[in-house]
């Protein structure tokens, strides 16, 4: 029987009451989100905090995907929100669809009705999804703290496995999603069963110019190393024209530059070439949604 | 600490370890022992429940969390004796076999239903929303192809009766 270490609990009322349970009981504290990647780590013994802050009751203040218009066009989505939301949202599926198609691959059904974006973020497991696609996507992530708001890129977030930039009195309120014309993204992803952890994935995100060369792209992997962000297959597509040649560089130096290591999900070669294949598969469904997305806004 | 949860319609209150699951609470507080407790890992979905109408996995959820929700058992299925279709879905089409994983089917499938007929989607429920719907739990008896059969039967049986009420 798997039994978490005591604690002492308290339920947050809003952010700031969650804020200020932070700061009374110090870094011995860990907020509680869905649960759903805390209370197994805990349940191994992995992690004991000693008071356990619950913002299920938050739900409500802090789940939502909603749309901001120009002058920065983007989505934000509030760290509450449930997978089977992500997994839902029209919003996200029509500009986003990296959430759609990674959502479709996490967990399980009854696991994503739980489970948040928010927890998994701050759980910062390396074979973690949303991670990858908050990265691929540039995501950025709003924190509060006892003096207020501050927001940083995915990439400043994601300090190292199980480590985020999120100190000891803050917490993650929100997601921010840039939506970029001419852009399109994709999420592909190989795992044993369903809800099993990735044997790799891959998220990719890029937007074209006027021309229909690539201007922007990001790339973030799951499960096959600690870098989240690979630079190496993002230098072979900036500026260059979303030939298949051209992804298929992308992908070998994916495979190049990640760093798995040999597990019972397969052999540190296998993954690498897992990782390749996934991201020129990612990227030329990318570059078809970019293509349609430049095609229909004109 | 002191929780209450609301369990099948009733409110319980006990006096509970902040770390206590809340598939103990429901088994070892509350001798509802319907609800079971395999993997103990969020994988084998054997001790799913419905909270707030959607399932849950209650090994990876603190009792301390449910309160404040709608809790329903496979004991909060059947009304004044009668069997839910699902319920009689799974004896007419042998969705069981040893019985371990059926309540936690039996409540998915509830949910499911629940969800089309809240307009989730329409048409006629087809074997992969079904299958998808039960992805998240595990049987080792029946290959899944009765479990599918049973919610059907179900579904189909709901579709008749609602035709007949309107």
């Amino acid at each position: 029987m798997q039994v978490p270490a005591p604690f002492e609990y308290e339920r947050a009322t809003s952010v700031d009451h969650a804020l200020e349970l932070l700061r009374r009981f110090g870094p011995d504290a860990r907020i509680l989100a869905g649960g759903h990647s805390l209370l197994p780590m805990m349940k191994l013994r992995l992690a004991t905090p000693g008071y356990l802050i619950d913002i299920d009751g938050l739900a409500g203040e802090l789940g939502y995907i909603r749309e901001i218009s120009p002058p920065t066009p983007e989505i934000r989505i509030g760290a509450m929100t449930r997978h089977r939301a992500l997994l839902q949202s029209p919003l996200l599926s029509r500009c986003a669809a990296i959430f759609t198609d990674a959502e479709r691959v996490i967990a399980d059904p009854i696991v994503r009705n739980r489970g948040t974006i928010g927890g998994a973020l701050c759980q910062a497991d390396p074979s973690e999804d949303l991670g990858a696609v908050c990265s691929a996507i540039g995501a950025r992530t709003v924190i509060r703290g006892p003096d207020g708001d501050r927001v940083l890129d995915i990439d400043d977030f994601h300090r190292g496995p199980y480590q985020t930039a999120v100190r000891d009195d803050e917490i993650l309120t929100e997601i921010r999603v840039p939506l970029r014309p001419r852009s399109g993204s994709a999420y592909e992803k190989v795992d044993r069963r369903v809800g099993d952890w990735a044997v790799a994935a891959v998220g990719v995100s890029l937007a074209l110019d006027e021309t229909g060369d690539i201007a922007e792209a990001g790339i973030g992997l799951a499960a096959v190393g600690a870098d989240i962000a690979c630079a190496e297959a993002r230098e072979e597509l900036i500026g260059r024209s979303p030939a298949g040649e051209v992804l298929q560089r992308a992908g070998a130096a994916a495979a190049a530059a990640c760093s798995p290591v040999a597990d019972q999900r397969g052999s540190v070669e296998y993954k690498r070439h897992v990782t390749g294949v996934l991201t020129t598969r990612a990227l030329t469904r990318a570059v078809a949604r970019a293509q349609a997305t430049a095609e229909s806004e004109g | 600490m002191q929780v209450t949860v609301a369990v099948n319609g009733q409110e319980h209150t006990r006096e509970v370890e902040p770390r206590l699951l809340l598939v103990h609470f429901l088994r070892d507080e509350l001798g509802l022992t319907g609800t079971h407790w395999g993997c103990d890992t969020s994988n084998c979905g054997t001790c799913v429940v419905l909270m707030d109408g959607e399932p849950v996995k209650s090994c990876t959820v603190l009792a301390a969390t449910a309160a404040g929700h709608e809790i329903r058992t496979v004991e909060g299925l059947e009304t004044d004796g009668r069997l839910d279709p699902v319920q009689e879905g799974f004896r007419a089409e042998h969705g069981l076999q040893c019985g371990f994983c059926t309540p936690g089917m039996m409540l998915t499938a509830r949910a499911l239903l629940d969800s089309r007929a809240n307009g989730a989607a329409e048409g006629e429920l087809t074997d992969e929303e079904i299958r998808e719907a039960i992805s998240g739990q595990i049987c080792r008896c029946t290959g899944y192809a009765t479990i599918v059969r049973s919610i059907r039967w179900a579904a189909e049986r709901e579709r008749v009766q609602t035709k007949e009420e309107v």
